[in-house]
């Protein structure tokens, strides 16, 4: 057992090379709009989860006294209602933190069930070709080839309207978008040597699927997933806002456009700030998706 | 001496090429007719131009494709017919190290855990610390540190990985180990660390190699006989000596002129090959090298010479007599 004395030239300086997560963050934090997304979001997230403490009133409370009142900086405003009040007395800013938690739950629950879906179809469909992969293709071609709101909409209208039964729905219509990558990065590593060894030292169809392939695959789902999040923020919102998604009187950012779609031109605030905070989530969310593709995704990387 | 570990009889492996909607498919023989034999702690180098099947005989081998027709026995154990768990063991036997070490390990794998598969696979009574200790020791085996454990393969060379890719086809101690050039994409002096870690290694575990290359250099250097092909087929089989010191087949002779020696004196004498390799789909009649061949003469567009025992070779050629000797051409003539 003769052990082979070798000298090894990178030895001494792997220790000084930076870890995965440090890498990661360097080239994330060089986008400055990714950074600032992702302040947005973690304050989105702390708003959502605490907004039972943070919220001043509850989102159903009714004040009698203050319907439809203005933003307390606007004429007639009260420091009692910071955002206002809608049409029938409930506190604005009460409603919208709550609302966050509508808006954030929605997009996790449709990413992990589009993902889960998607990694799924995509894997088998990449890894065994064949009829399998054609199968599976012509099928989201076809989901695809709708818009989604409209295939969304008539999948509402057959589960019938309300928050649980928008989300498989939206998570439907997402899903080929995985799928279609997942099998892209599939067929692309399923060819290399490291999976050639991995089956000549007998790994098994599953194991080479999830264990090795599928790490190999995740850069772009992230980013996928990160976009795909905004996009089911979106999609629910407007949903909502056609009374399909969520039901009054849920505080979801989409209703509550429809609700105070008739107060337009006499309230200003009651639609422009659920507006708003769309806006500002998908947008964070959609700086911290191009933010991770910057990172993850060594071909778009900056040199 | 024992009985060969590896029995290969006539393997062929062709494919199907289809060259559209309307026209009929075609049949590529990428590997036409092979047989040897590998024997416990000895090497077998296979040698020949891109294109001639050595890559397609290495996939057959390690039973990551199986053969067209043909058959390949492990111990006297024919592949084709083992079933479950022999076939698993016989799998097991045969282990393979790529050329490309960037390519050949998994990016998102730490080393520990690279070794480590084969056995999580393999052996499933093995404890986790088990696995452990025989990962660290196959890694002292190949000249890695304990420390290089937990890391990735993005920190090490070229010459760290293919060690390591090395360590992790041993991982399951196997009798047969099919090195489809395992040098050719490294440094010349790594190169030369690599091949004598193999040296040792294969002295250790009586390991069998069958060594694919097309550097005739690291072949005289690591063969015990050497087998060259031509578009999929053996042309030349034989022992390193004989092969190096008196090349029979003119293909053989072209290959090994077309090595630089460093002699500046050395009369160079270079024979050179005219034209491309043709394409296996559709190869000559014949003698397949005969539209390249120096030496050509009447026999060789019409009739396939076979592989016959020709003195101390195997040669595919006419114009090799029965003793060995080759009749035409240059050689002849010396």
């Amino acid at each position: 057992m003769a052990e082979i004395p070798l000298r090894d030239p990178a030895g001494t300086e792997v220790h000084a090379r930076p870890g995965r997560l440090a890498d990661f963050w360097s080239h994330y934090a060089e986008n400055r709009g990714a950074v600032i997304g992702l302040a947005v979001f973690v304050l989105l997230v702390f708003l959502a989860v605490f907004a039972d403490f943070v919220a001043p009133y509850a989102p159903d409370a009714q004040f009698r006294d203050a319907f439809l009142q203005p933003p307390s900086w606007a004429e007639g405003g009260s420091a009692r209602f910071l955002l206002g009040t809608d049409a029938v007395g409930r506190d604005m800013l009460s409603r919208l933190i709550h609302g966050a938690r509508y808006s954030l739950s929605i997009g996790v629950v449709v990413v992990a069930l589009g993902l889960l879906l998607g990694v799924v179809l995509g894997l088998v469909a990449g890894y065994f070709r064949g009829w399998i992969d054609t199968v599976i293709m012509r099928v989201m071609d076809i989901i695809l080839a709708f818009p989604s709101l409209l295939l969304a909409l008539v999948m509402v209208a057959i589960l019938g309207p309300g928050l649980e039964n928008a989300v498989i729905a939206l998570a439907l219509t997402l899903q080929p978008h995985f799928v279609r990558l997942v099998r892209g990065s599939v067929l692309a590593e399923r060819g290399k040597e490291y999976v050639v060894s991995a089956r000549v030292a007998g790994a098994g169809p599953i194991r080479l699927m999830f264990r090795t392939i599928l790490p190999n695959c995740m850069a772009p789902l992230i980013v996928q997933a990160t976009l795909s999040f905004s996009n089911a923020i979106l999609d629910a919102a407007a949903l909502g806002f056609l009374g399909m998604g969520a039901q009054p009187p849920r505080p979801e950012w989409g209703t509550m456009l429809a609700e105070s779609r008739e107060f337009v031109l006499r309230a200003w605030w009651v639609v422009t700030f659920p507006g708003l905070a769309i806006l500002v989530t998908v947008l964070a969310i959609n700086l911290i998706g191009d933010g991770l593709r910057d990172a993850l995704d060594p071909k778009l990387r900056r040199s | 001496m024992s009985a060969p570990v590896l029995h290969a009889d006539n393997l062929a492996r062709h494919y199907r090429v289809s060259r559209g909607l309307f026209a009929s498919e075609l049949t590529l023989k990428a590997v036409d007719g092979v047989s040897f034999t590998l024997d416990a702690g000895k090497t077998l180098a296979v040698v020949g131009e891109s294109g001639c099947g050595k890559s397609t005989l290495a996939r057959l081998v390690t039973m990551i494709e199986p053969p067209t027709s043909g058959s390949l026995a492990i111990d006297g154990i024919d592949v084709a017919t083992a079933g479950g768990a022999a076939r698993r063991r016989l799998r097991s036997d045969v282990q393979i190290v790529f050329q490309n070490p960037y390519g050949s390990l998994n990016p998102r794998q730490k080393i520990g855990a690279i070794l480590e598969e084969p056995l999580a696979i393999n052996r499933p009574g093995m404890g986790a610390a088990e696995r452990r200790e025989a990962a660290l020791e196959m890694m002292r085996y190949v000249g890695l540190r304990p420390e290089h454990y937990d890391r990735y393969p993005h920190m090490f060379s070229g010459g760290q990985r293919q060690r390591i890719a090395i360590a992790r086809a041993l991982m399951l101690r196997p009798r047969i180990l099919v090195l489809d050039e395992p040098v050719s994409a490294l440094d010349l002096s790594v190169q030369a660390q690599v091949l004598n870690i193999l040296v040792d290694l294969q002295a250790e575990f009586q390991l069998a190699y069958l060594f694919i290359s097309h550097s005739l250099s690291v072949v005289r250097h690591m063969a015990d006989e050497v087998m060259v092909m031509y578009l999929g087929r053996v042309v030349e089989h034989a022992t390193r000596d004989a092969l190096f010191g008196e090349p029979r087949h003119p293909y053989t002779r072209a290959l090994l002129s077309a090595t630089p020696v460093a002699d500046p004196d050395r009369a160079r004498n270079r024979m050179k090959l005219e034209g491309e390799l043709p394409s296996p789909i559709n190869p000559p009649a014949g003698c397949a090298f005969h539209p390249r061949c120096p030496i050509v003469f009447e026999p060789c567009p019409r009739q396939r010479p076979a592989l016959e025992q020709k003195g101390d070779v195997r040669v595919a050629c006419f114009a090799v007599d029965r003793a060995g000797r080759v009749t035409r051409g240059a050689s002849a003539a010396a």
